[in-house]
């Protein structure tokens, strides 16, 4: 219970300073959620409460427009997160049978994206690192969890 | 740098620049584009500057630049000024071409080599990919540094804007209006039109707006504007900015796009210390201020209102028009959103004139668009060619066609608001009217090719699957439609569908389309549509139990010819269900009921005697 009390309170103290750069409009509430979510790498309850009282607009409102879009997150990600494009392009090079195998591996956390841009690599997958894979086949797919697995390890 | 505080001051930078620059000097481009940074271009920039420091050589200019458009073969390596393109080149390379260069020769092993003729070709410009294109928005992309200012100023960067605040305002609307330029976004509204619409808008607090949110799956020529030449999309909006009497503009770049955003920041950073933005610019007396707006992530906010109701801090869903952005847009203030690619064609038209614009594409559609040929082509990348150019030089002359000799079945246009057009109208002429007439659109100007393996009712099924899933909610048509209409197609490539499917999509799509409150819905069924008017018998076969493209899983019957079979064991080891019974050097069989039409053993077979029905 202590220990909870205590993240809590470090929590508020951080996103209380991460608040202190930004106008308390309610315009702002996209780029603060933004700005939240890369310091503290997702949105837990405790933000959104502070937000909404920090820009005077209700909590229902915070947690409408966060959930709108697909950039938030409200639980921390996991340590081998990697992005699967399902753009059109990769879609015809077979991004479903790579999204397939990328599932069988429950160490890995996957996040299907529309379309990353990078349709010559197609069909491709980015690593935690920011590191594009193109090309992606099953078969490089565990390859790829292999190299996860003793980046972790090693 | 000193704040520029007239156009003479500008003029004589520009001069300076030119002059600090020997036209014949060598320089190294390397794309830096996303594509080709993913393939390595960033390790490549670091081989070469070491081996220019190994050989002390002073003389060689060495530059990241933006993307060159050519994404299958990157990394890409150009040699200025003669224009020496080597694709696909490796930092183990580096020395030999280094050398050559030094040496005035060019490496042949290394060259791009025409895969009709097997020969080597020397120069970008004679590469068939680029021989029948049109590069204007483009030109830059591949010729400066896009986190130089200076760069851009050196190659006439600015000069439109110099022009346009000497012009009146009514004047550059006039100009617009003359040059017909339409949106490169989606609905090809005329630029100048809405430009004028909301300069006679009443109040005085305008604003203008880039639309960066490229959506649409498979295109992405304006992230490669905005990484490449960001400072073309500026001026663009400080001279839109000056035409309709705007002083405040946001930039809205999906957040996908970091490189683009980085590169943005960074142009309008230096745009600010050289007094080209920010207040009375050039000494003109018109102040513009320009923000970022990093998009967070929703199909939907490529429409208008729902884009500037994501500016505003809100969920980003559209609302009805009328009032049009132009009469009630950002904070209810009359606004001007254009998209990335028509804002870089602005500087053109004023710094040459309507008359050169309009000499290039159709009279309907004047001047060039950006297409990005992706999916089952040879050469994917993005393509700049004159409005009216038809499908086929497009896909096969520049793009190559499908790769490994397959058959080209269908092109997709327009992303998933678009539709499917088959070779028989590959001879279509490319202009808003005709693709529109055709039952596509131009939409942002994606291309994804589809050859004969690909299922067009499961390629259906995947667009319906993307609309459905970026609904905003907010309309029952679109919410509710898109999902029923997903449910049907979905049950036939299951081989669950049932007579009558095809008329009830028909009668929803229709519906749909008739009655969604934005773009989205409006055009989510056009995949539907298109591809049960030019691929109907594809549908039926599904219907019947087939899928003709022996893609739908649960379609296809593996079976084994008796013939081929030597009995070697291989489809039996590798069966994950252990479905495949027999004996050692005899034909074997594949047990239907334990199948479950993963391929393995199709794959898994030396002889080629396991195959999908």
């Amino acid at each position: 219970m202590f220990a909870f009390v205590e993240r809590r309170e470090v929590l508020y103290t951080r996103i209380e300073e991460l608040l202190a750069k930004w106008p308390q409009e309610p315009r702002f509430l996209i780029p603060v959620l933004q700005a939240v979510q890369e310091q503290l790498g997702y949105l837990p309850p405790e933000a959104l409460e502070k937000i909404a009282e920090k820009l005077g607009i209700s909590l229902s409102r915070v947690y409408g427009v966060a959930t709108f879009y697909t950039q938030f997150v409200f639980k921390p990600r996991g340590q081998n997160f990697v992005r699967i494009c399902l753009g059109t392009a990769c879609h015809v090079r077979g991004a479903a049978q790579v999204l397939e195998e990328l599932l069988r591996w429950k160490e890995v956390e996957v996040e299907p994206v529309r379309c990353l841009g990078a349709c010559a690599l197609a069909p491709v997958v980015v690593t935690a690192d920011g590191k594009y894979h193109g090309g992606m086949t099953p078969l490089k797919v565990r390859t790829l969890v292999q190299t996860l697995r003793k980046g972790r390890d090693g | 740098m000193a704040s520029l505080r007239h156009l003479r001051e500008l003029e004589v930078l520009r001069e300076e620049l030119r002059k600090s620059k020997d036209s014949g000097q060598i320089c190294i481009t390397i794309c830096g584009g996303t594509g080709c940074r993913a393939l390595g271009s960033e390790e490549l920039l670091a081989a070469i500057k070491a081996e220019l420091n190994h050989h002390r050589t002073k003389n060689v200019e060495v530059k990241l630049t933006g993307c060159h458009g050519l994404c299958e073969r990157g990394p890409i390596v150009v040699i200025q000024p003669e224009g020496i393109f080597y694709p696909g080149l490796r930092s183990e390379n580096v020395p030999e071409v280094i050398q050559a260069i030094l040496a005035d020769r060019v490496v042949d092993r290394l060259l791009y080599h025409d895969p009709s003729t097997g020969k080597p070709v020397i120069r970008q410009e004679d590469i068939p990919f680029y021989r029948k294109q049109k590069r204007l928005v483009l030109a830059a992309n591949g010729r400066i540094d896009p986190t130089s200012i200076y760069d851009y100023i050196a190659i006439g960067g600015y000069q439109a804007l110099g022009k346009a605040l000497q012009m009146d305002p009514e004047e550059i609307i006039e100009e617009i209006k003359r040059a017909g330029l339409r949106g490169r976004g989606g609905a090809g509204f005329p630029t100048g039109k809405k430009w004028e619409l909301c300069r006679r808008a009443p109040g005085t607090k305008k604003y203008v707006i880039c639309n960066g949110d490229e959506g649409d799956p498979g295109a992405y020529m304006d992230r490669s504007v905005l990484e490449g030449n960001p400072h073309s999309v500026i001026e663009g909006m400080i001279i839109g900015a000056y035409a309709v009497g705007a002083n405040e503009g946001y930039i809205y770049v999906r957040a996908e796009y970091p490189l683009a955003i980085k590169h943005l920041r960074i142009a309008i950073a230096q745009a600010e210390e050289l007094g080209l933005l920010g207040e009375d610019i050039l000494g003109s007396g018109f102040s513009f201020h320009l923000h970022i707006f990093e998009g967070a992530g929703a199909f939907v906010c490529g429409e208008e209102t729902a884009l500037i109701a994501s500016i505003e801090g809100r969920r980003g869903q559209p609302r009805p028009r009328p009032p049009y952005p132009v009469e009630s847009g950002l904070f209810g203030k009359p606004t001007v959103i254009n998209n990335v690619e028509t804002w870089a064609n602005v500087p053109l038209i004023i710094a040459h004139g309507a008359e050169w614009f309009r000499s290039m594409g159709t009279p309907g559609s004047p001047g060039t668009k950006i297409f990005s040929l992706t999916g089952k082509v040879k050469n994917t990348g993005l393509v700049e060619v004159p409005m009216g150019i038809t499908l086929r030089e497009l896909i096969f002359e520049i793009g190559g066609g499908p790769p490994e000799g397959k058959r080209f079945k269908a092109v997709q246009i327009g992303g998933p608001s678009g539709g499917c057009l088959p070779a028989e109208l590959l001879d279509l002429p490319i202009d808003y009217e005709s693709l529109t007439q055709a039952g596509a659109m131009m939409g942002s100007g994606g291309m994804v090719v589809v050859d004969e393996d690909t299922c067009m009712v499961e390629l259906a099924r995947f667009f319906l699957e993307f609309t459905q899933a970026e609904s905003c909610g907010q309309c029952p048509p679109c919410r509710l439609g898109t999902k029923r209409m997903l449910e049907i197609l979905t049950r036939i490539t299951q081989g669950r569908g049932k007579p009558g499917d095809l008329s009830l999509l028909e009668e929803l799509a229709l519906g749909v389309r008739e009655a969604s409150l934005c773009g989205l819905g409006r055009t989510a069924p056009n995949p539907v549509l298109t591809t049960l008017r030019y691929f109907r018998t594809e549908y039926e076969a599904h219907l019947e139990g087939r899928c003709p493209a022996k893609f739908c899983r649960a379609l296809l019957a593996y079976q084994i010819d008796p013939e081929l079979c030597v009995g070697c064991g291989l489809c039996a080891q590798t069966c994950p269900q252990g479905a495949i019974f027999g004996e050692k050097g005899k034909p074997h069989r594949i047990e239907m009921r334990l199948c479950v039409r993963c391929g393995a053993c199709a794959a898994a077979c030396p002889k080629g005697a396991i195959s999908a029905r």
